[in-house]
């Protein structure tokens, strides 16, 4: 203990290995642990082998810890600069997915870079929770007031947000701008500011549901009435209520859910991942999950809000609440709560792209934790 | 992270000027709303886990029970039909053909092209293919082709990988050894039709087959076995991941026939290319022993379907290829028919075997002179030599002194004109003895000109050849046999007949006795009309009847003119050669009748052929024999 408190109190300047000592491990055990819980679901998901997804995903958690541990060594004044080259980087991979993206089920969201399957709506979230932390970090609350300033950040979420919008990614959309909209939230927005944004919202979203390919109003109109097309798209729905339901209090057994083991479950090693494990370890294992992911969100909001400088505390927010949302996103889906769309479970679901963002997302996060203390580049007024 | 938070308190209590900063209360204070959000979201989505696991768990599970099991039929194997010798002339062979599960391929149009680069797809297979894409569900396999040969098994499991969706199966396909040989008496069987599949769901079962005609048709319910199941614990896409239970079903029944397949090869031998029918009987049973109709067709085309070009080639064949002669076809009996009418008249007592009856060459019946076959006459003579020279002129007067409602009574006793309750074919027809009240049935009036010419079997009455056999058999025996088919279902004997349980006729034996004495002397007395129908076997004789059917009225223009020649009518209005006989003639076994259509005179083309086919089964002597009998008989394929 007197051995920390000395190495808080030593100069900024931290080697590698006394930087390393200031993670906080806790949380990064909490992480592994989901991560642990992932790989148990994907051994299952690949009827009982690690061989399609467990083992995969596996490997790439490992290098997602190691790439969490990197980036959380860098300091702020290094990612604020990292942050326009960043957000610029990809907006040009949103555009180059419209242009010659993978058409996945009805939309381009995947664009392969020196064969490796990048999801560039991902990378902007990151990138935009970056851009805008490095922006309110220099704006001092009493210019927070003033409109004018509200504008570039406006920009800032209203680009990528349009861009995924024409993917057409309406999930991820929602995503990104409710990111945007709680960082602005955190940063001393003014609450006439907020009313006067969302009086105008039920106009637009009229206009909005107008575009939405038919793909997505399908979702909707079958998930207010799934049973109306069973077999049709409302089956992902009914399929994973039923699967849930055989789950019952204790579970059917590890391995042994009957119809995650029998296919019934669609998609049940990425969006489905959360059934699959309700199923077989009942509602106990699937709250414990639950549980587990909202200790990983408070724990970020506590991060962010144990940092000293602005930059560090919106970066901590942004990255909490962009993984709260898939992690919320995901288990209303997968309960019917809400319609369905494609946004895998965080840590757990199989797939590289996703997870490697959720980990530099968490290096991030990291980053704020161990430069909590650190102060730079602010405005006098912000300056603790 | 509690002790963290103590210590980061510390710190801020060592700060004064902490609190000065508008942004971090403000962040702290919005960030914990934010948090209270996130925690009601997650509490939220909690308690609707709650719900849907525990609350609602059992109404789900029970749904998720239905998910994984399914109960699967499947198609039991068509029993076997044999020959009386137990060889088979319906059986199953293995059929490979190959399915599509449209569920397991994204690509169905490509998967169809690239099978279609393998195994050529006809346009008549693709538009079935499209159709039942559209109607099945995406997890009911498709056949794409069935009938596969090696070449194209092989072809097939190379090219698996690029032919998603595409799996290989085996089912039964029945199979005919020997083809249009006995077509018409085992029939066929064909892909149910819909409106078959709407009241028996079982149809639908792939590899199921009706029988559409003959002991395939009759039997189909004994054919057909019980359906087995399996339940099944299936995934998603229907695919079998575990068996749970198994009921195997039941084989349908096997069949034997009473038919010898030898002997029945043997008739078309001698039938050759003529359009003509011929049955065999066991005159002591019933048991028919051969029933060829020519010509005939290839059975197990229906399987899979039969071409249009086909189809039309078969109806519109004058010769009737898929018609089973032997019970559908309808002849007038001609003279055959004189026993029939003689002993009607003896049991009417408008004859007795001694009464003459003298023939001038023709007779005078109310005003209209009708002709003996012989333009001289035969003179004054009996029953015996009426029968003998067949005498017209003599039938047409004890046909006018018996009346026809006295011969019809008696010859329907003979089984003609009636029906045969113990064959085992569909579409038997009845064919008619015509009677006055029949006549004024049908609005008309019964002349006496009608029954002079139904007394030499001509005019309205007709019969099929299967009843004349029948007829020769009851002459023979003096009881009433029963023709009959099967000789035993699943190796229960099904119908046993022999003599001692065939009743009796209600006929004095002495008439019996005379009219075979005139069939005899038909074959083997000088003059007689069927000398060719002599046997060559030592000690043994048989009686016969010949017949010549006319089709068409002669004039008696054509008659007096002198160059009257049926022979030299165009082929469709030639008269039909008959003969009808027994054999050995003082023990009977066998009866046999034969129809030519067409073939002019009965006496010089059916009896010589009843002779052959006479002599062939006394050589073979079936019904004497527990294995087929000798070595020329052209053992068909047992599988």
């Amino acid at each position: 203990m007197k051995f920390q408190k000395r190495l808080l109190r030593a100069e900024p300047n931290f080697q590698i290995l006394t930087k390393l000592w200031q993670v906080n491990w806790l949380y990064v055990l909490l992480i592994c642990a989901l991560a642990v819980v992932g790989y148990g679901a994907l051994y299952s998901a690949g009827g009982g082998t690690s061989r399609p997804f467990a083992g995969p995903q596996s490997i790439r958690f490992c290098f997602g810890v190691v790439m969490m541990l990197g980036i959380s060594l860098m300091s702020p004044s290094i990612l604020v600069r990292m942050a326009w080259p960043l957000y610029i980087f990809s907006l040009i991979l949103l555009v180059a997915v419209l242009r010659m993206g993978h058409v996945g089920k009805g939309a381009e969201r995947w664009l392969m870079l020196g064969g490796l399957q990048v999801q560039p709506s991902e990378l902007a979230k990151i990138a935009l929770v970056l851009m805008l932390a490095a922006w309110f970090h220099k704006i001092s609350y009493r210019r927070m007031g003033n409109p004018l300033f509200l504008v570039p950040p406006a920009l800032m979420v209203l680009v990528p947000v349009a861009l995924v919008l024409k993917e057409p990614n309406l999930g991820t959309a929602v995503i990104i701008g409710t990111v945007g909209a709680s960082m602005f939230f955190a940063a001393g927005m003014r609450l006439w500011q907020i009313a006067l944004l969302i009086l105008p919202m039920p106009f637009l979203a009229k206009i909005a549901y107008g575009h939405l390919h038919d793909y997505q109003k399908a979702r909707v109109t079958t998930f207010l009435h799934p049973e109306s097309d069973p077999l049709g798209a409302g089956y992902n729905i009914i399929q994973s209520k039923i699967a849930l339901g055989s789950g019952g209090m204790w579970g059917q057994g590890y391995l042994h859910g009957t119809q995650g083991q029998l296919n019934f479950l669609p998609e049940k090693q990425t969006d489905f991942i959360f059934t699959m494990i309700a199923e077989e370890w009942g509602y106990v294992g699937g709250i414990t999950v639950i549980g587990m992911l909202l200790l990983l969100v408070f724990g970020g909001m506590l991060i962010a809000m144990r940092s000293r400088n602005q930059f560090g505390r919106l970066l901590g927010l942004g990255i909490s609440v962009n993984f709260f949302l898939y992690c919320a996103v995901n288990l209303s889906m997968v309960m019917g709560a809400i319609p369905v769309g494609g946004v895998p479970l965080p840590l757990i679901s199989y797939g590289g792209s996703a997870m490697l963002m959720v980990m530099f997302g968490f290096g991030l996060l990291m980053s704020a934790w161990v430069h909590r203390n650190d102060t730079f580049g602010e405005t006098v007024e912000n300056r603790d | 992270m509690k002790f963290r938070k103590k210590k980061s308190g510390n710190r801020l209590m060592s700060r004064p000027e902490e609190g000065k900063n508008p942004s971090r209360g403000v962040f702290t204070r919005r960030a914990l709303v934010l948090m209270a959000a996130q925690g009601a979201v997650l509490g939220a989505l909690g308690e609707r886990l709650y719900g849907l696991q525990v609350l609602n768990g059992s109404h789900y599970a029970k749904l998720a029970e239905n998910n994984r099991l399914s109960k699967r039929f499947f198609a039991p194997p068509r029993g076997r039909i044999t020959d009386r010798f137990g060889i088979s002339v319906a059986s199953n062979r293995i059929n490979w053909r190959a399915l599509l599960l449209a569920e397991e391929t994204t690509d169905i149009a490509g998967t169809l092209e690239r099978f279609g680069q393998l195994v050529p797809l006809e346009p008549r297979d693709l538009t079935r293919i499209e159709h039942e894409l559209k109607h099945k569900r995406r997890f009911i396999p498709i056949m794409l082709r069935d009938f596969l040969s090696w070449d194209d098994m092989a072809r097939l499991e190379l090219n698996m990988p690029s032919l998603p969706g595409v799996l290989i199966d085996v089912g039964t396909t029945r199979v005919y050894p020997f083809g249009p040989l006995l077509a018409h008496v085992v029939g066929y069987v064909a892909p149910p039709a819909e409106k078959d599949v709407v009241h028996n769901a079982e149809l639908a079962l792939p590899g199921m087959r009706v029988g559409r005609s003959g002991i395939e048709q009759t039997q189909d319910g004994n054919l057909r076995g019980q359906v087995g199941s399996v339940e099944m614990e299936v995934n998603a896409v229907g695919r079998v991941m575990a068996e749970l239970d198994r009921d195997e079903g039941l084989a349908g029944d096997e069949i034997a026939l009473t038919i010898d397949s030898g002997l029945q090869q043997q008739v078309l031998g001698r039938i050759a290319d003529q359009s003509a029918s011929a049955v065999v009987m066991d005159c002591r049973n019933g048991e028919v022993l051969a029933m060829v109709s020519n010509p005939s067709f290839d059975p197990s085309l229906f399987d899979s379907g039969v071409s249009q070009a086909q189809w039309i080639e078969w109806t519109n064949n004058s010769q009737t290829p898929l018609i089973n002669k032997a019970v559908s076809g309808l002849y007038p009996p001609g003279s055959t028919f004189k026993p029939a009418v003689a002993m009607a008249a003896l049991r009417a007592g408008t004859l007795s075997p001694s009464d003459r009856i003298s023939c001038p060459g023709y007779i005078d019946v109310g005003g209209t002179r009708f002709h003996c076959w012989s333009r001289y006459g035969h003179g004054s003579i009996n029953l015996r030599q009426g029968l003998k020279y067949s005498c017209d002129v003599f039938f047409y007067e004890v046909a006018r002194r018996t009346g026809m409602d006295a011969i019809a009574a008696t010859s329907e006793l003979f089984g003609l004109g009636a029906k045969l309750p113990e064959i085992e074919l569909p579409h038997v027809r009845q064919g008619l003895i015509p009677t006055p009240t029949w006549r004024r049935k049908h609005g008309h009036h019964w002349n006496g000109g009608d029954t002079i010419v139904s007394g030499i079997g001509q005019g309205f009455v007709q019969v099929t050849p299967l009843q004349l056999a029948t007829y020769a058999s009851r002459i023979a025996t003096g009881r009433d046999v029963q023709p009959h088919l099967i000789r035993s279902i699943a190796g229960r004997t099904a119908v046993l007949t022999d003599l001692g349980h065939a009743s009796g006729m209600d006929m004095p034996d002495q008439f019996f006795q005379d009219i075979r004495a005139g069939m005899f002397a038909v074959v083997n007395e000088e003059g007689g009309t069927a000398p060719k129908a002599r046997l060559d076997i030592p000690g043994v004789q048989m009686a016969g009847k010949t017949g010549s059917a006319q089709v068409r009225r002669v004039s008696r223009a054509m008659r007096e003119s002198g160059h009257f020649n049926s022979a030299n009518l165009p082929w469709e209005y030639r008269p039909h050669a008959l003969f009808i006989c027994y054999a050995p003639y003082d023990a009977p076994r066998y009866a046999t009748a034969v129809v030519i259509e067409h073939g002019n005179a009965g006496a010089d083309v059916a009896a010589p052929l009843a002779r052959d086919i006479m002599t062939d089964t006394l050589r073979r002597d079936p019904v004497n024999h527990r294995e087929p009998p000798g070595q020329e008989v052209a053992q068909a394929e047992v599988d």
